[in-house]
């Protein structure tokens, strides 16, 4: 069985921050704690390659830093919310949902297949609004593997 | 509508997914069937060569490089940056409806409920993804080999290309022009470009801002359309161009259609300039250089040799032969004064509608306007009434049997009742550029029924310009008005025919379940 994706760990219901760069340091940080994340500074500037290259908010209040790195040892997702809200450079405004998505750098297809899965579960207003009204950590790692892993 | 699509983002794990998945979700509620590509790192099921020869449109949201983008080139293609496809899903969708203009908007497909969808791995590159299946009913399920396009589709495609892209610049320039006419009357055009109009010579406005003072602003509304329509050749030369050669085929396709109108080759010319430019950039992209050599030859080889010999070919190889054709054209119809009326008449018919403001149409008008100086006003009488002609037939045919028409060529049509009304003929082009072969015969047919009668009923008009605006200045204005009707009657039910008959080749278009297999 495929490891999870997520657990009541990677989740940050009370995450603070001044800017993206630091939401990323501190949700990277509990997956570096894990041990998913072997190089916290390795993974931390890969992090930031990627999103100066463009950055990855979207609209309706989303975050998405990712990056592909050879310090990431699992697929994993780490997820934070943020009431004040951080900005990921949508045209919209800061984002209050914020998913660091870490991939392994020579990644096998099917474990990128969850991420690519997750991804597209994103885009519905429908799954954002449950993660807003999540109740605690445990119900956002529910929701996600539910929808995304399909158990 | 039939839709592909290809999204990549830079990492390939995150955009590359919600673009799709945002693309799928705007399609299926706008009713049209998707297909996406995903060049992400999950890897891709590669749309088979069946379903992009099905699609009506193509969408590329993506900030790196598509991969095997030449599998597109013969479609109407919408780009857009992947966060585009992510944050405005629907916007893209209507563009690509857009895009695919007629036989796409025409059709929608709303059978198959979305079903759930597993993503990526299933299916390889002979089989239908089953992310196809899933978003929009019934897949096609011709094998790749199956797909190999009909070349008089492609060269279809490519016309209406061009085409799609000149009607907003035929309907928004020749209603300028028309309302221009019914404003200011027919020395409109006299004062703007300059020439004599009833003993008074007017001088080119070559500063603009004397143009309200000399012309007023109905010569306003005529410089504005006339601008507009000045672009009418290199925009359809153009897009011709890209639509064979993408992006690149632009400039050499532009500047041979602008050449094309400074030779005088008008919109025929044109057209054969943008599909020569589009053939020589396709042979450019063919030759292999060494590595270092290819990043220049995409930015500065292509565009500068591909635009030095589609320049060379239409000002050395084209502009003398349609200069002494021109020459011979004139020296013959001076030749052919003074013979029989009625046959003048219907060999200027024939001029007019044969290239819309091409060299042979300028020869006749020339004919005309040349008479109309030595006091000659039946042959000005007739070319005028051959030259309304053509986009009233079309316009009449549309609405006659519109399903013989694609959605843009009935849009043309609406805006052509008025541009034919004011002697425009440039608005039968867009009917011509799609489907020159059926077309243009029946529209001369309609034309030297219109220019013999003109004759035959003695008709004179005073006008160069005007068409129905100018009608107080024409002679026995009755039977004129039934020898253009008669020539409307004749020209739409030949275009009619033709169509109707001819149909089963260039309507096969793209490559279906059902009827590909043949």
């Amino acid at each position: 069985m495929m490891p999870d994706l997520i657990t009541a760990d990677f989740v940050d219901l009370d995450l603070r921050a001044a800017d993206r760069h630091e939401a990323v340091r501190s949700l990277a940080t509990r997956l570096a704690a894990d041990g998913r994340v072997t190089d916290l500074d390795g993974f931390l500037a890969d992090a930031r390659d990627r999103e100066e290259q463009m950055p990855t908010g979207i609209e309706g209040g989303i975050g998405i830093p990712h990056a592909r790195s050879s310090h990431v040892t699992l697929p994993t997702l780490a997820f934070g919310r943020c009431a004040e809200g951080v900005d990921f450079g949508a045209a919209d405004g800061p984002a209050d949902l914020v998913f660091l998505i870490a991939a392994p750098a020579g990644g096998h297809a099917e474990h990128l297949d969850i991420l690519a899965s997750l991804a597209r579960r994103l885009v519905h207003a429908s799954f954002r609004q449950a993660l807003r009204q999540a109740m605690d950590a445990q119900a956002v790692v529910d929701l996600i593997n539910k929808e995304v892993g399909g158990r | 509508m039939r839709i592909v699509a290809v999204t990549a983002c830079p990492t390939g794990i995150a955009h590359t997914y919600m673009a799709a998945e945002a693309l799928e979700q705007a399609a299926a509620d706008a009713g049209h069937q998707i297909v996406v590509e995903t060049q992400g790192s999950a890897g891709a099921v590669k749309l088979t060569a069946a379903q992009i020869a099905a699609a009506d449109a193509v969408i590329f949201a993506a900030d790196t490089e598509i991969q095997d983008r030449e599998r597109f080139a013969a479609k109407p293609i919408v780009i857009a940056p992947v966060k585009r496809a992510i944050n405005n899903p629907r916007e893209l969708i209507s563009r690509a409806a857009e895009a695919a203009g007629p036989e796409g908007a025409a059709e929608h497909v709303t059978e198959g409920a979305r079903g759930d969808e597993t993503v990526g791995g299933e299916g390889d590159d002979g089989t239908v993804g089953a992310r196809g299946a899933a978003v929009g009913g019934p897949a096609p399920g011709a094998p790749s080999e199956g797909a190999k396009v009909h070349p008089a589709t492609r060269l279809r495609h490519w016309l209406m290309t061009g085409v799609s892209y000149m009607i907003p610049f035929v309907a928004a320039g020749g209603i300028l022009i028309a309302l221009a006419f019914m404003i200011g009357g027919a020395e409109v055009a006299v004062k703007v470009d300059g020439g004599t109009w009833q003993g008074q010579t007017y001088p080119e406005v070559t500063d603009l801002s004397e143009l309200v003072d000399r012309a007023g602003y109905a010569g306003v509304l005529f410089k504005i359309g006339t601008t507009a329509f000045s672009m009418l050749v290199p925009i359809l030369s153009g897009f011709i161009a890209y639509a064979i050669a993408d992006r690149p085929g632009l400039v050499p396709g532009v500047v041979s259609g602008l050449l094309a109108v400074a030779i005088g080759a008008g919109f025929l010319g044109g057209l054969a300039g943008g599909l020569l430019a589009g053939a020589v950039v396709t042979a450019l992209q063919r030759i292999r250089l060494p590595r270092a050599a290819a990043g220049v030859m995409t930015v500065v080889g292509i565009p500068l040799v591909s635009t030095l010999v589609m320049g060379l070919l239409m000002i050395i190889v084209i502009g003398e032969p349609i200069a002494a054709a021109q020459r011979g054209l004139t020296d013959w119809l001076d030749g052919l004064s003074g013979t029989n009326a009625i046959l003048l008449g219907a060999l200027l018919g024939l001029m007019m509608a044969f290239d819309m403001g091409g060299p042979v149409n300028k020869v006749a008008y020339t004919f005309g306007v040349a008479g109309l100086a030595s006091g000659d006003l039946e042959v000005m009488a007739a070319v005028m009434a051959a030259g309304m002609v053509p986009p009233l037939a079309l316009a009449l045919a549309t609405v006659v049997r519109r399903a013989l028409f694609t959605d843009s060529e009935r849009k043309a049509g609406e805006a052509a009742w008025l541009l034919g009304a004011s002697f425009i003929t440039e608005g039968a082009i867009p009917f011509a550029a799609a489907d020159p072969l059926r077309v243009i015969p029946s529209i001369m047919a309609g034309s030297a029924v219109t220019g013999a009668l003109s004759m035959a009923v003695d008709a004179t008009s005073r006008a160069p310009h005007g068409g129905l605006w100018v009608i107080g200045l024409i002679g026995s204005p009755v039977l004129y008005l039934a020898a253009i009707a008669a020539g409307v009657v004749v020209g739409a039910a030949c275009v009619l025919v033709a169509k109707h008959f001819g149909q089963p080749l260039p309507e096969a278009a793209p490559v279906r379940p059902g009827t590909g297999g043949r």
